[in-house]
Parts: structure tokens; C-alpha cells; sequence
């Protein structure tokens, strides 16, 4: 009870920040559009897909686990930026709970990471994209999990380096690889065995493929829930360990 | 209302290749009573505030123990920090938030409904001058307004106990003297106000009692007027060259109505006297009769940095 009030106190304020920086929310829904009218039109070749549709199917919910993976990874920023002016340690020495402090602001980054997605799949369905709402909404599921884990990791992060210029290289290293090892730009099909070796090991390239599968209506599909399985595990994980460094920090 | 028992804190940093040890704390015991303005006087780095901060219960001691309005520091850090208030050396207002939805939100993590935190806010706002700027971005006020508003959000819950961290430094001697009221209305209000500060003048016109600290330690305590007391007696400052001063020191050591004779390095004499007022003709009359010139001479009644130069060896002005 009074965790979901916390939670609500901290969300309701940094949404509030967020609508007020309008550069902010142009950015969050410009850049996934661009993705879409700009990099898509080169999948049906590339892809070598049958129609445009069937292209989509493939590059939208890549693009979607992307855009969660990034929304996440660099939340971090913005914490070090409330650590410095003091915001947190202000925070903490109020009875306010400490687990609530990370999931209110984790859950900013849910929610605006939703709304980006329902952004590209509705401008996806013009271009014929087709996906039952049930699939749809498990496929969220699977976004929403991804977001909360990065953003609770890279929270965490933020509170151990305490510093910008630290938490830029750490976590542009952490994402490279776990990009171009997840299949998530293109798929990891055609890849040779050995690489194929190394993705299995890669929590998000099961992601993709679940959410792949979700797209392409396939909900009986084992890569849905073993997705779905690992990456609950992993925010769950996520969100433990970075409450803990809330609970730590000091400027 | 504050009680602590060799309260210790190190840390250890790296530098390069080495990791240092800083005890920046060690061994501080202390009481406050209620209701009453107690200052933390001393030098930078002198461990004041990684001293509140384990009080606020933001950093866990190594050793020692506290209790504070009631509240065991370790074993209760929950309750402790529903009874104290807190505000941080370097500030802790968001640029982007006015200084209301501050107030409100700071009220309502204490568990304060949303219409009370409103009417607290407005009676924050109201109280330290600040409702004509109450609606305006944080990063639009002046040092001043900024540093009223983070002390009104330490005390928006209505604390027993408030730790203010420098609370007067980098304002203007108007806005200080403003704080200052500000602080002591708190006290009117039955509050308990523990205040840090390397002001000599802070600590001996603000403060109830003092406790002077340095390099983690708490060296004297006491009200101030008590303070200046045990260092007995006024001091004869005398200027003088560098090359009369030992022939001068040596003259006015054996004189009865010195207690105490020290050089200053640069040259000079500072005499320890019972009555500066009957000393000064006498110093005068020695010198001349020895034809020794002298600079200067000048009376000073006893002031904290001398205590604080009797217990550590060093001047609170200087370091
Ligand atoms: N997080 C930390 N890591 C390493 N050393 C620290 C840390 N915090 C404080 N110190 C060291 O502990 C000592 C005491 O610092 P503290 O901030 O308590 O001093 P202070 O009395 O508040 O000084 P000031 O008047 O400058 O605010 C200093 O030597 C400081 O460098
Ligand atoms: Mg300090």
C-alpha cells in the first residue's frame, strides 16, 4: 500500500517533468518515425520479403525491443543530473520507500517507451502491417519487462559511477554487443553457427525472437514464453539490485 | 535530544595507485537538548557534515551510537528519519520544479495527504517570504529565495529536530541576518536546531551552545560566552619587526602581568593579560625604555577563533 503510493508520488512527478520539456517528448516520438519511413523502405530488398507487410513483421518489433533497450540503458543520465542537485539525497531522508524511488521513475520509462510503441504500430498498420491485439498486448508485455529491467540497471549503474562520463562508455560497451548479438536489425537466420552459439547466450535476442513470434501471430510459439520467462527474471533481478544501490547512495 | 557515543566514520578513497584512509570522523560525542540552537563550528574538512549525514541516517557509522529524539540511529533508522528534518551543504531543489510542487511533494513523502501538504505548503511559502516566487522554476531564484525554500522543505513536515548544513554561506550579510531570524523563529517554535557553519560570528551570536571540531574531532564544547571564558584573560597583539621581536620578547616575558608570551611568525608578540586596558601603558612604557620601535599595538578580547586557537594551535581565520 504504501509502496504503490510512493510509486505513484515519484511517477506522477517525473511525468509531470517530462510533458513540461516539450524537446524531449518531440525527440521521443520523431526518432522511432524516422526509423520507420526512413530505414524500413530497405528491408523488402534486403530482406529479400515478399511484400512490404512481410517486411514489417520482421523489422517493427526489432525496432520496438531496440527502442525499449535504449530507452532503458540511458535513463541513468538524468539520475546523476537529480543525484548531483541533491534530489535524491533529499529523497532519502524522508520515510519514502526506497524501492518506490526506483520504480517510480522506472515506470516513466515503461510508460513512455508504451507510447512510442503505440506510435510505430499504428503508423505500421498504415502500411498494412497486420497483428491480432491480444499478440499485441503480450508483445507490450514483453517491452515493458525490457524497459524496467535496462532502466532499473542502468539506475543502479548511475548510482555506483556517480558520474556522467563514466556511465556514457559503460554502457554504450554493454549495449553494442548485446545489439548486434540479438538479431534485433536483422535477423540472426542466416548468421553462422558459432554466432548463433554466442546469441543463445544473449537474454535479448530470445526477446526478439519471442516478440517476433508474437507479431507473426505465432502465440503457440516456444520463444514466446521462454522469452516472456527470461526477461521477467531479469527485471525482477534488475530492480532488486538497483533498490539496493537507492537505498546506499549519497552524493 | 540528540545523544551520541563515539560516532565514527572513515573513508577510503584511491588515489593513482595507493588507497588512502581518511578518518573523517572519529569518536564524536555529543548532547543536544531541546529546544535549543546548536552549532557545529569548524574548518573545512573538518568532518561536520559526514557527521549530520550519519545522524540524517544517509551513511551508516562505523561505530559508535546515537539516539536521536528517542530513536536508536541503528536500529531504528525508519523512525528517526519521520522525526528529523534535513537539509543537504549543496543544495536540493530540482531546476526544472517550482518551489510549491517542492513543498508538496517533499510533505507528501512524509505520508501527508495531498490537501494538508497544500495548506503546509502555503503556510511554508507564506512564512519564509515566498509566495510571490512560489510558482516559478526553482532555477530562476536568487542564492538566497533557493536556499529559504530548501529550508522550508527540511521542515514542512514539522520535524522535532532540524539539521541545517551551512545554512547561511554564499548569502549576502542581509539575507544571513534574514536566516538567521528564520532559524531562531524555528526555536521560538519549540524546534531543536542543529546547525553547522565555519562563521565565527554564526556560532557565537546564533547558536545556544557550540561544539568546535576539527580533523574529526570535537575538540571544545560549551555555550560560547562559556568557551571564551576558560581561555582566561584578554590578548596585547604587538606589532613589531621581525628583528626586534626576540629582543622584545625577551623584555616583556619577566613583566608580572604576563601570563603568557607567544611570537607570531611573522613578527610580533601576542600577550596573554589579565586586563588589556592597564597592560598596554605598561608594554608601552618597557619598549620605549629600551628604545625598541613598535609597529602596532592592538587589544583583543578572546573570541572563538581563539578558543579554537588554544585548542588546536591553529587560527579558524587561516585554515
Ligand atoms: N564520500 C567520501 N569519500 C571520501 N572521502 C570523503 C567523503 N566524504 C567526505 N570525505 C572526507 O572526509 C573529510 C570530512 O569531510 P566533511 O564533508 O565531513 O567535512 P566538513 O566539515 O563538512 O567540511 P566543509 O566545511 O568543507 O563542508 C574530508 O577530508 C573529506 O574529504
Ligand atoms: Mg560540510
Amino acid at each position: 500500500m504504501k509502496l504503490a503510493r510512493d510509486t505513484w508520488l515519484i511517477f506522477q512527478r517525473q511525468i509531470q517533468l517530462l510533458l513540461r520539456n516539450p524537446v524531449w517528448v518531440f525527440v521521443g516520438v520523431f526518432q522511432p518515425v524516422m526509423y520507420l519511413l526512413l530505414f524500413a523502405p530497405l528491408l523488402k530488398p534486403a530482406l529479400n520479403a515478399p511484400t512490404q507487410a512481410a517486411a514489417y513483421k520482421i523489422f517493427v518489433p526489432g525496432l520496438l525491443v531496440l527502442l525499449a533497450i535504449f530507452g532503458g540503458l540511458f535513463q541513468g543520465f538524468g539520475l546523476i543530473a537529480e543525484l548531483r542537485a541533491g534530489v535524491i539525497e533529499r529523497s532519502r531522508v524522508t520515510p519514502v520507500s526506497r524501492l518506490a524511488l526506483l520504480l517510480g521513475r522506472s515506470l516513466r520509462d515503461v510508460v513512455s517507451l508504451i507510447v512510442q510503441a503505440v506510435i510505430i504500430t499504428l503508423l505500421a498498420l498504415l502500411f498494412d502491417l497486420r497483428v491480432f491485439i491480444g499478440d499485441l498486448l503480450l508483445a507490450y508485455l514483453m517491452l515493458a519487462l525490457i524497459a524496467l529491467m535496462t532502466s532499473a540497471v542502468s539506475y543502479g549503474v548511475a548510482l555506483k559511477v556517480k558520474s556522467e562520463d563514466a556511465l556514457a562508455p559503460l554502457m554504450n560497451t554493454v549495449a553494442q554487443p548485446v545489439l548486434l548479438l540479438s538479431g534485433i536489425l536483422l535477423p540472426l537466420t542466416f548468421a553462422p553457427g558459432w554466432l548463433q552459439g554466442i546469441a543463445d547466450w544473449n537474454p535479448f535476442s530470445w526477446a526478439v525472437d519471442g516478440t517476433r513470434a508474437l507479431f507473426a501471430g505465432d502465440l503457440g510459439n516456444d520463444k514466446v514464453w521462454q522469452g516472456l520467462t527470461i526477461v521477467a527474471v531479469l527485471a525482477v533481478a534488475g530492480v532488486v539490485w538497483a533498490a539496493r544501490q537507492f537505498a546506499r547512495s549519497v552524493r | 535530544m540528540i545523544e551520541t557515543r563515539g560516532l565514527r566514520k572513515s573513508f577510503r578513497s584511491r588515489a593513482g595507485r595507493e588507497t588512502k584512509t581518511v578518518d573523517a570522523v572519529r569518536g564524536v560525542n555529543l548532547e543536544v537538548a531541546e529546544g535549543e540552537i546548536f552549532g557545529f563550528l569548524g574548518p573545512n574538512g573538518a568532518g561536520k557534515t559526514t557527521t549530520l549525514r550519519m545522524l540524517a541516517t544517509l551513511i551508516e557509522p562505523d561505530g559508535g551510537e546515537a539516539t536521536i529524539a528517542g530513536a536508536d540511529l541503528r536500529k531504528d533508522p525508519a523512525e528517526v528519519r519521520r522525526r528529523i528534518g534535513y537539509v543537504a551543504q549543496g543544495g536540493s531543489t530540482w531546476d526544472e520544479s517550482t518551489a510549491r510542487e517542492e513543498l508538496v511533494l517533499h510533505a507528501r513523502l512524509y505520508g501527508i495527504g495531498k490537501a494538508e501538504a497544500h495548506r503546509r505548503a502555503v503556510r511554508a511559502l507564506d512564512a519564509f517570504q515566498l509566495s510571490e516566487y512560489a510558482d516559478r522554476k526553482c532555477k530562476t531564484y536568487s542564492g538566497g529565495q533557493r536556499r529559504r525554500v530548501e529550508i522550508a522543505l527540511g521542515i514542512i513536515h514539522e520535524p522535532k529536530i532540524v539539521f541545517l548544513d551551512e545554512p547561511t554561506t554564499g548569502l549576502d550579510p542581509q539575507s544571513r541576518a534574514h536566516m538567521w531570524d528564520e532559524i531562531r523563529r524555528l526555536r521560538t517554535e519549540g524546534m531543536t536546531v542543529f546547525i553547522t557553519t565555519h562563521y565565527l560570528d554564526e556560532a557565537d551570536a546564533l547558536c545556544d551552545r557550540i561544539a568546535i571540531m576539527d580533523h574529526g574531532e570535537v575538540v571544545a564544547e560549551g555555550t560560547p560566552a562559556e568557551l571564551k571564558r576558560e581561555i582566561s584573560g584578554e590578548v596585547v597583539l604587538v606589532g613589531l619587526d621581525a628583528a626586534t621581536t626576540p629582543k622584545a620578547a625577551e623584555l616583556l616575558d619577566t613583566e608580572a602581568y604576563v601570563s603568557k608570551l607567544e611570537t607570531v611568525d611573522e613578527g610580533g608578540l601576542r600577550l596573554y593579560v589579565d586586563e588589556g586596558a592597564t597592560a598596554i601603558p605598561q608594554v608601552l612604557r618597557r619598549l620605549d625604555h629600551a628604545g625598541l620601535d613598535l609597529r602596532s599595538i592592538e587589544l583583543h578580547r578572546p573570541s572563538l577563533d581563539d578558543v579554537f586557537l588554544t585548542k588546536t594551535g591553529r587560527s579558524l581565520r587561516e585554515s
